[in-house]
């Protein structure tokens, strides 16, 4: 999958956190958490961490902050372009349609003659321009992230029938450390990154899930 | 160096690890049936089989093929009979003929899986091999006529 086009980042300002834990949308960048501690303002490519969050007293609304904050990411095109709703991903900042029109295939991994692993390797090519990372295919379709919203993503994260059957630990080791999770971060060949590291991200939804793993009220976006 | 079997024979090759397939099979062993087209895994001309899967060896590292099996359209059949070679000339089917190697190796793959397939599956499994000069609907009817090949000859 290759990125063409330079147009204009999709990632969106983390300017809704607060409105979130409060299921509030719509409002001015807030800075200020209920309890009328101060949060820091972030740029596009910057994650709020989860140290961050914390002074955020109510449990519930740090959880949900803590998820839309994550949300972020999994919302960008580094992220959503592999979790399509449908049987061909996407590719670039405006989630076109990967070129070759290749399809998910039974098991999110191609067809024969255009697999992922006909063309893409275990690392990105510079030259080429092919992007690459181990294992690399599709998200299943019961993992669609294109069109969805952090509450929607958040219940499917949560639900061990969409999520193959991990649990909340497993989540978190795997947005903490899964190696083709890791390449959103490290896309080669001048794409922009997902926002913040996968550090961070992986700092996030453990505090999620010790916070109660509580998800964003739905229609709020980040 | 790196140990691999080409079209059935072990060769040894003292390359840089990172060298693509297309350039170690083309320039070091000299099997320049398979063409260099877009050199980024978008025209599928480079196409060969790792291990009977389709790869771009245009963007595959050659260690990628240490110790496994590539074949090559030299490979394809010894004598030029594999009932795709035999229907791509009884159609016809080239026009210059550069995509062709990566067509017919393409179309290899699906037959090997899928032995009778029907448009949608041709249409899929060719989708990253592109014709400029547009002989898609010859190949199409080549590949249904190589599945009737190989039906008959069994």
């Amino acid at each position: 999958m290759r990125e063409r086009r330079g147009a204009p980042g999709r990632c969106v300002l983390a300017v809704a956190v607060i409105a979130l834990a409060c299921g509030r949308t719509r409002r001015q960048p807030e800075t200020t958490s209920k309890g009328g501690a101060s949060l820091p303002q972030v740029s596009a490519g910057e994650l709020r961490s989860a140290e961050a969050l914390a002074q955020i007293e109510n449990r519930a609304d740090r959880s949900r902050a803590l998820f839309a904050e994550a949300s972020r990411v999994f919302l960008h095109p580094r992220c959503v372009n592999c979790h399509p709703d449908g049987d061909t991903p996407h590719q670039g900042m405006d989630l076109s349609v990967h070129d070759p029109p290749v399809v998910r295939g039974p098991d999110d991994k191609g067809v024969v003659g255009v697999q992922c692993s006909s063309c893409h390797q275990d690392h990105n090519l510079e030259l080429a321009r092919v992007p690459g990372a181990p294992e690399w295919h599709l998200a299943p379709r019961a993992m669609a992230w294109v069109g969805k919203s952090p509450h929607a993503i958040c219940e499917q994260m949560k639900d061990p029938a969409r999520n193959r059957g991990r649990t909340l630990a497993q989540i978190v080791e795997h947005n903490a450390h899964d190696r083709l999770v890791a390449w959103g971060w490290n896309p080669g060949h001048g794409r922009e990154p997902a926002p913040g590291t996968q550090e961070q991200l992986g700092q996030l939804i453990a505090a999620w899930v010790e916070s109660g793993a509580e998800c964003p009220i739905e229609g709020a976006t980040p | 160096m790196i140990t691999l079997k080409v079209n059935g024979e072990v060769r040894e090759l003292d390359v840089d690890p990172e060298m693509p397939l297309l350039w170690a099979l083309r320039d070091v062993l000299g099997l320049t049936g398979t063409k260099y087209g877009c050199g980024q895994a978008q025209c599928g001309a480079c196409t060969v089989h790792l291990d009977g899967e389709v790869v771009r060896s245009c963007v595959t590292p050659v260690r990628r093929a240490a110790g496994r099996e590539v074949t090559t359209i030299e490979g394809l059949s010894p004598d030029g009979s594999h009932p795709l070679q035999r229907a791509w000339c009884d159609l016809a089917v080239p026009q210059c003929g550069f995509c062709q190697a990566g067509q017919i190796m393409t179309s290899a793959a699906l037959l090997a899986s899928n032995p009778k397939p029907g448009d949608a599956d041709i249409e899929r499994c060719l989708a990253g091999n592109i014709c400029r000069c547009g002989t898609y609907t010859r190949i199409r009817a080549a590949v249904k006529k190589a599945a009737q090949i190989s039906e008959e000859g069994r």
